[in-house]
């Protein structure tokens, strides 16, 4: 008799913990080649190239500027209008990008799922690595425009330490963006209402956060409905450490990493269960 | 002692049937409902055998269902049955494509399956860029491909190319590209299904030779759908055959083959009768055919360089003197040029007075034909060739479809064209 010594069994029904988070790290060399991807598909046969990642925000920025700033006389918490639209739809970008791509996974690959397997979970890695190269590039000139207004203009921009928290507020943004991406992706499979939800969804979102106004200027029941949203204290905390003006507080923030991580949690453990059967109802 | 590779057990698989998307909302409700109180689910308890004529009513059809069955190390496993038995089913929850609904599938090793070439490509990207993407996606570090990339390119054929856009590919060059990742693919265990159906004769050589290259070669186990007897016959030591979502047979390829073409009868038999673009005085009239194989069995299709008998029935309405009677049989391919002719009077075939079955049985030793499908004449006269003495002609009678085979030896499938071929040598002086 032999030993049975099996390196894999595949059954009907994986529970829901069983992520294979090894199996997602073996995929690495996978992950990198669908950034890359990704990346170089979009702007190839175009002139302009990467240039196109400046023009977006660029021009929603101008159209912003004179909208709410010129026409709708939105005060922006003093400080200049440009920067200050542009600070929050930068971020603001990267979170859209972030949960709409994922929020597609299943549904844009079901060919590819359809014929091989992969660690699933790859996919949407792989599209918030590559909108973060956008937000790097989207940063840039966010930071070319700060540093011009320093220069150039009288306005009081105190960038202060709790720039600090960049990083933590850029990896809170892509994972929110992945998590509730995952949850669509997921339910999407079966219900393709959530698409339709999803599109317009995002967009009203937006004006439900601090972008074209700073939370400051709510008050009572709205700001704390404001405060609700999870995105709310990431890009105030953004704005309070570039240019000193704002609302910052921890626990604001610690609500926002808390809310992340059950989001993201839940976005794995159910995209994991969707991912074994998606074939037979997508 | 060889090993286990892969052990199936009590496998099956479930598919609803219908739109899905309307009503799923109510049936998720209701599961989730059974569920909560501890029943079992309701939408599983139908046992409806995958047929897909009869309707039967059920919302959910069992796919596949107790299926059961071992592959050893170096074993290249042949997979045939008719569209719809399940034959994909059974590979894409072999390559965790899909899940299981019961059952268990048991690996010992690392699995690399190949239901279509290329998948992944992207139209944009180089050639080179392409085969890093991949061969990544079929389960290689980009390390592994770097160390086969210029063997992978060679085997491709497409050096010229390899920094164009894959946009610009002709669709031969991107199936020998995307085959010729996948070849240098080094699981233990390796899925292919009907890929080899792509791309020309000598790309299926190459393809063919390749896989038998990584079986004996190199010990590993293969397991093989396609609907070419040929490649099946050539590359595979056993074959299973299924039925309805069901092994019907597990065994050596040969039987295998032989079960599957003699399978499906529902056409076999048929009547001669009701064709009405026939000449002749009537006396005596063409009534069916039957297809066999050296053993007698009844056969579908038949094979390239293999023995085939026709049994041809025919009604008598009057009295005929067979003793005068010529009997003649043409294959025809579709344009209507005849490829080969048996000729009773030709051949020295005398017949007796009185035929006790009303059957012509014309039994050839081996088919000269190339695969492909040929139309039968069929034409029976009394005493001379003179159109006023025919008994019977029937110009279209019936077909019949000659299956490819590797006649040779060589390796190389007989392409398929509808011509004869012939024994005989070639050499150069």
């Amino acid at each position: 008799m032999q030993k049975e010594n099996w390196t894999s069994v595949i059954r009907p029904k994986k529970s829901l913990f069983s992520v294979n988070l090894r199996e997602v790290f073996k995929g690495k060399d996978l992950l990198f080649l669908f950034v890359k991807r990704d990346f170089i598909s979009i702007y190839k046969q175009t002139i302009l190239g990467p240039l196109w990642f400046f023009i977006e925000p660029a021009l929603t920025t101008v159209v912003f500027t004179i909208i709410f700033g010129k026409i709708a006389g939105i005060e922006t918490g003093g400080i200049p209008a440009i920067p200050f639209y542009l600070a929050g739809l930068t971020c603001w970008n990267y979170f859209s990008d972030c949960f709409k791509k994922t929020s597609n996974t299943f549904i844009e690959n079901q060919h590819i799922f359809g014929k091989v397997y992969f660690p699933r979970l790859i996919t949407p890695l792989s599209i918030v690595i590559s909108s973060l190269i956008k937000f790097g590039i989207q940063f840039i000139l966010f930071l070319g425009v700060y540093f011009f207004f320093i220069a150039f203009s009288n306005a009081t921009i105190a960038p202060n330490a709790y720039l600090l928290l960049l990083p933590i507020l850029i990896v809170l943004i892509g994972l929110m963006g992945l998590g509730f991406g995952m949850i669509i992706s997921s339910l999407t499979t079966k219900y393709r209402d959530l698409r339709f939800l999803i599109q317009f969804g995002v967009q009203l979102w937006l004006y439900a956060s601090p972008i074209i106004y700073p939370l400051s200027i709510t008050e009572g029941k709205l700001k704390t409905v404001l405060m609700l949203n999870p995105m709310t204290s990431i890009l105030e905390t953004f704005k309070y450490g570039f240019f000193g003006s704002g609302t910052f507080e921890w626990w604001m923030l610690a609500y926002s990493t808390g809310f992340t991580f059950v989001i993201l949690t839940f976005g794995i453990l159910l995209f994991n269960k969707t991912e074994q059967n998606f074939m037979d109802t997508v | 002692m060889s090993i286990t590779r892969v052990k199936v057990e009590n496998l099956a698989k479930q598919y609803r049937l219908g739109e899905v998307g309307t009503g799923t909302l109510s049936h998720d409700l209701n599961r989730f409902w059974h569920k909560v109180r501890g029943k079992e689910d309701p939408y599983s308890i139908v046992t409806d055998v995958n047929d897909r004529t009869q309707n039967s009513g059920s919302e959910y059809v069992w796919a596949l269902q107790d299926i059961n069955f071992e592959v050893k190390e170096g074993e290249v496993l042949g997979i045939i049955g008719r569209n719809g038995a399940g034959k994909s089913t059974l590979l894409k929850l072999l390559s965790k494509v899909t899940g299981p609904t019961k059952g268990e599938i048991k690996l010992s090793g690392r699995i690399g399956s190949l239901l279509e070439v290329g998948t992944g490509m992207h139209p944009e990207l180089t050639g080179k860029e392409n085969i890093y993407l991949n061969g990544a996606i079929l389960g290689m570090t980009k390390a592994e491909v770097a160390r086969k990339f210029d063997e992978i390119v060679e085997f491709a054929g497409i050096g010229k190319y390899i920094n164009t856009p894959f946009k610009r590919y002709s669709s031969g060059m991107r199936v020998r590209l995307g085959f010729a990742v996948a070849a240098f693919l080094e699981p233990e265990i390796l899925i292919v299904d009907e890929v080899l159906a792509v791309g020309d004769a000598e790309f299926q050589k190459k393809a063919i030779g390749k896989m038998q290259e990584v079986s004996d070669g190199e010990g590993r186990t293969v397991l093989f759908v396609s609907h070419n007897m040929g490649s099946i016959k050539s590359l595979c030591t056993r074959s299973i055959l299924m039925d309805n979502g069901q092994i019907v047979y597990d065994g050596d390829t040969k039987t295998c083959i032989d079960k599957y073409l003699s399978a499906n009868k529902s056409e076999q038999g048929k009547s001669l009768k009701d064709i009405e673009t026939r000449t002749g005085n009537g006396k005596l009239k063409f009534s069916g055919y039957r297809l066999f194989n050296e053993n007698s069995e009844e056969i579908t299709e038949a094979i390239s360089g293999e023995f085939l008998r026709i049994s041809v029935n025919f009604d008598l309405y009057d009295k005929v003197n067979f003793e005068k009677v010529i009997f003649a049989l043409n294959f025809k391919d579709n344009y209507d040029n005849v490829l080969v002719s048996f000729v009773t009077d030709e051949m020295g075939v005398k017949f007796n007075s009185n035929p006790k079955e009303n059957i012509f049985d014309i039994e050839i030793p081996e088919l000269m034909l190339r695969g492909g499908q040929y139309n039968i004449r069929l034409l029976i006269m009394e005493g001379s060739t003179d159109k006023s003495d025919f008994l019977d002609e029937v110009d279209n009678a019936f077909s019949i479809t000659v299956l490819s085979s590797d006649y040779w030896n060589s390796g190389i499938t007989l392409r398929n064209q509808e011509a004869a071929f012939s024994k005989g040598k070639i050499s150069l002086k």
